[in-house]
């Protein structure tokens, strides 16, 4: 409970980038989380063998559809799983320390004050009942033991940080006398009060109209914090996004830097994604529409996931599960496609290219 | 005409509906219980040891067989006019059954078709059933009963109509919530704009969506009513005697109690506990399995 | 001919605030808007939330009455039609909702949802009914087991074809296309993009398509109308619309439009403020609070939609005495007003 917290502190983003500290902030490697059904009959393989990284500052996007485990992945790094949820092996290094072993006192310190979480649903992730003062205030209470009038002073700076106007009115308001734009923006308030490191958006966009959106993600780029972006929306990547991992099945298929990946994809998955987005100015064109249905997770086929729906697949890729490849700097492909020119990841040293 | 689009294939796993209830956690007990009492209903005839409503007075106050005095020619013993117990709680199993489920029905038939009428079509409709609807559950069900059986006597279909007339404003309430929110559904939208009548998309569309609700509220009521009804036996005015009714025999018994004559109040006494009982815990499993898969679907 | 004329068209909503209905207000959520569907043709709508774009759907389709307007149907007034007459009315204009999972009645087999619209209106024998339902089904590219199944049998992607199989049941010349693949996954929209596509080209419909993925209204329409609070600023040929916008609120939305490509540098407009409610729209242009390029003129006066290069915009800007002005100024000679 310390007391030389500042009464006023400017959270206008100063575009500065943080110090790059020595390592990544946050290395996934090998994490994999199941759902086990209560007979333990079924399971789930939600995430599989997922090594990312992230460095500090950076924007990273995981784009997956429904089904391909980017949304559980979310939920894994800040350990809020579901009971039926485990994770079954892996490590999450954050600042070099290993999330998995943390106990659930130790992950209550860390969430909300050095990674936060922001959901799709503004409306279902504010309290109805309580002030937009009290639910802004609060982590800034939990986590620094401010008391009420500060943690409402800085309440205040943060709604205006976010371009509230007249946020001495807006604190003492309740969420339903918002708009849908400013609750997702009272929402992104809360999540940043208290300066995490780590920001992890989850679909923040969807319910919002678009140029509300495009204010939107200027402001969550403008705070120079590391960001992963959990998105379907390819143009979310396109325009926030320094790094990107595409998801299926649970699996991260592929990852690089994001105008790499748009130019040159590697994965079949990938490319059809790509080719199936309309594209504002091209005419009359047929869209590539990627064939079949997003597997079923319970019932994942042998070999790699994508081959049932690979318009590139050959017999090795029905039989085995390819691992995943580093091609060149820091991309890695889940493909017997990359084979030919690369070593598979785990044979190289992990540490180093960057 | 084919077009040039992929041919979808479908998920390999077809579930029938039933399956989808997921057998895990069934109640066997209680479905057991009712299903015991169901049997003993229909084939009363054929189970019972003596006729229920002609006794000997010579064998009256006949404890249980397993009690000093009692014989096993009577094995629940008898009661005042020396009728055999066994057989009365037998033929009174016909008798709840009876008298609970078509109550049920019948108040389920009534409340749930104002239910959707006054949901689905609403403006002065709605005003009026609902308002109706209203003074009558101002009405305090059980002396409402009471006051329409004093009226039309008693009969055992008469307490049949009564019940369901007493009960069916819960139907009403519950349904007419479901249907209006299931009236903003995109697939009634579409039924309308493809020309359906009124009357077609309330019996095409919002019946078989609510029909779920209707079960598992009847399985609720099912317990009210049957309470109700033995209610009504004990205070005279149900099931006239002699006819066997687990209501009836409660009220008979109830002096015997005094003396000592336990069998002929606590044994119908059990047996509507059971039957209530096991009712409760079904019409609780189904509004847990039915009403989620609603939501899903 | 045109498919589908309306002029005029306005609903307004009665609001009522507090316990006893007390203050009143009117949500002009759809106010004077003109525009034509050709045959076989797509019209796209695109605007925020409020703008009215729903409300024009519903109209359309009759599920509302317009509070003044007409919409005329193959040059046939709707007001005026009798029973026979709204009938084919009914028949010929169907939709596609936005939600597959609530599109379909989970009670009824695919067979009965797609040969429901059949069998309401015109007298088919069952062996008829069935036949049409399988064509239907093939030419949704779904294969004819799919008559004897339910709903949660599908995934999303194969409810919308569902849908759409209904939709077409009776050969209608109109479909409403609102939202079509927002609730779909990325890689299913292509595919029921394309089956729209090649149904438009094999049968000559004409569609409604309402959406707020713009480079799909794009890549859909021939023609766009842009609606801001109940009226449409912009309408005109949509590739050039989307390339080339001319009202502002049109160049913040596109410019809004997220890009397909992290090279794509679009000049980036963002708008102050929020959308205001349509229960208190501005007087006057009813962008003007938000316009970045907002005169005097634009708080008193509500512009017109007028043809600008063959495209209809309804913004002071444009107006023939200011553009008179500003091609003055561009050419360096003073002003002598």
């Amino acid at each position: 409970m310390s007391n030389s917290i500042p009464s006023s502190v400017s959270y206008e983003p100063t575009g500065q980038r943080l110090p790059v500290k020595t390592g990544p902030l946050l290395e996934l490697e090998n994490l994999s989380t199941h759902y086990v059904s209560s007979g333990g009959t079924r399971v789930v393989r939600a995430v599989d063998q997922v090594s990312l990284r992230i460095n500090a500052g950076e924007t990273l996007g995981i784009v997956g559809e429904s089904g391909s485990g980017k949304s559980t992945l979310a939920l894994t790094i800040l350990r809020v799983l579901p009971p039926a949820a485990r994770i079954v092996e892996g490590r999450m290094l954050f600042d070099g320390e290993d999330l998995v072993q943390k106990s659930d006192a130790e992950m209550r310190h860390i969430r909300g004050k050095r990674i936060a979480m922001i959901l799709q649903d503004p409306m279902a992730s504010l309290n109805p009942l309580f002030t937009i003062g009290d639910q802004v205030a609060e982590p800034i209470r939990v986590h620094e033991g401010a008391g009420r009038a500060t943690a409402w002073q800085r309440a205040r700076d943060l709604l205006k940080s976010v371009r509230i106007p007249s946020p001495e009115t807006r604190v003492t308001q309740y969420p339903h006398e918002m708009s849908g734009g400013m609750r997702q923006r009272i929402v992104g308030a809360i999540g940043i009060s208290c300066e995490p490191r780590l920001l992890i958006a989850d679909e923040p966009t969807t319910s919002l109209d678009l140029t509300i959106q495009a204010q939107y993600l200027n402001l969550l780029r403008a705070h120079g914090l590391a960001l992963i972006f959990i998105t379907h929306n390819l143009g979310i990547v396109a325009k926030m996004c320094d790094q990107l991992a595409v998801m299926y099945a649970g699996r991260v298929v592929e990852s690089g830097p994001v105008s790499r990946i748009f130019n040159a994809p590697v994965h079949p998955y990938t490319e059809a994604l790509l080719n199936s987005i309309p594209r504002m100015g091209d005419s009359a064109q047929r869209l590539t529409a990627i064939e079949g249905q997003p597997p079923d997770l319970a019932a994942l086929p042998r070999g790699c996931a994508f081959a049932p729906r690979c318009d590139r697949v050959f017999d090795r890729c029905r039989v085995e599960a390819p691992p995943e490849f580093a091609p060149a700097g820091r991309r890695t492909a889940r493909c017997w496609l990359a084979a030919a020119d690369s070593t598979p990841s785990d044979m190289l040293v992990q540490s180093g290219t960057a | 005409m084919a077009i040039q689009t992929e041919i979808i294939g479908l998920p390999p796993r077809s579930r029938s509906r039933l399956a989808a209830l997921r057998f895990g956690d069934f109640p066997l007990i209680p479905v057991l219980i009712l299903g015991c009492i169901a049997l003993v209903a229909i084939f009363a005839n054929l189970l019972a040891p003596h006729n229920p409503e002609i006794g000997s007075l010579a064998a009256r106050f006949k404890p249980p067989f397993w009690q000093t005095g009692g014989s096993t020619k009577y094995l629940l013993g008898t009661d005042q006019l020396g009728r055999d117990v066994l057989s009365r709680l037998i033929f009174g199993a016909r008798v709840s059954m009876i008298v609970g489920f078509t109550a049920v029905i019948f108040a389920g038939v009534i409340g749930t078709t104002l239910g959707i009428i006054s949901g689905y079509l609403g403006g002065w409709v709605d005003q009026v059933i609902m308002r109706l609807t209203d003074s009558w559950l101002a009405l305090p069900g059980l002396t409402f009963a009471i006051f329409l059986a004093a009226i039309v006597g008693p009969s055992m279909w008469n307490i049949v109509i009564i019940l369901a007339v007493t009960y069916w404003t819960r139907y009403a309430r519950v349904i007419r919530g479901e249907v209006l929110s299931l009236k903003e559904r995109e697939f009634v939208r579409l039924a309308i704009v493809a020309g359906c009548s009124k009357w077609t998309i309330m019996q095409r569309h919002i019946l078989p969506n609510v029909i779920n609700s209707a079960i598992v509220l009847g399985t609720l009521m099912l317990g009210v009513v049957i309470i109700t009804e033995a209610t009504l036996s004990f205070l005279g005015i149900g099931v006239p005697p002699p006819q066997a009714a687990w209501g009836l025999m409660l009220s008979d018994g109830k002096q015997s109690l005094m003396v000592g004559r336990w069998w002929l109040s606590v044994l119908p006494g059990c047996c509507i506990m059971l039957m209530v009982l096991s009712a409760n815990i079904l019409g609780d499993w189904l509004r847990v399995k039915l009403d989620p898969q609603l939501r899903q679907l | 001919m045109a498919v589908l004329e309306a002029s005029g068209l306005t609903k307004h909503f009665h609001a009522k605030r507090g316990i006893l209905g007390g203050e009143r207000g009117v949500v002009r959520a759809v106010d004077g808007i003109s525009f034509s569907i050709e045959p076989g043709h797509t019209l796209g709508v695109v605007g925020e939330s409020g703008c009215g774009k729903t409300t024009t759907a519903k109209l359309v389709l009759g599920l509302e009455d317009p509070t003044a307007g007409t919409i005329r149907f193959e040059g046939r007034d709707l007001q005026g039609l009798d029973t026979a007459g709204r009938r084919h009315y009914r028949k010929s204009v169907q939709a596609v909702f936005q939600d597959p999972y609530a599109s379909l009645n989970p009670r009824m087999r695919v067979d009965a949802i797609i040969a429901e619209p059949l069998v309401t209106n015109e007298p088919l024998s069952a062996a008829e009914a069935r036949s049409r339902v399988l064509q239907l089904l093939d030419l949704v590219g779904l294969p004819s087991r799919a008559a004897d199944l339910f709903p949660h049998e599908f995934s999303g992607g194969q409810r919308q074809r569902i849908a759409i199989a209904r939709a077409l049941a009776l050969s209608p010349k109109l479909i409403v296309l609102d939202e079509p693949v927002s609730a779909l996954d990325v890689s299913i929209r292509a595919q029921i993009l394309n089956l729209l596509r090649d149904l438009q080209a094999e049968l000559g419909l004409s569609y409604l398509f309402i959406a707020h993925d713009l480079a799909a209204v794009a890549h859909m329409s021939h023609m766009i109308v842009v609606m801001y609070l109940g009226k449409i600023v912009e309408s005109g040929e949509a590739r050039t619309l989307a390339r080339t916008p001319k009202h502002p609120y049109t160049e913040a939305l596109f410019s809004a439009a997220l890009p397909s490509h992290p090279d794509e540098r679009r000049e980036e407009i963002i708008l102050s403020g929020e959308v205001p409610s349509p229960l208190n729209p501005p007087l006057g242009c009813r962008f003007h609070p938000r316009c970045p390029h907002a005169m005097a003129r634009c708080a008193d006066e509500e512009p017109m939609l007028q043809d600008v290069e063959g495209r209809l915009v309804a913004c002071h800007l444009y107006d023939a005495a200011e553009h008179r002005a500003l091609i003055r100024i561009a050419a360096g000679v003073s002003q002598v007003s």
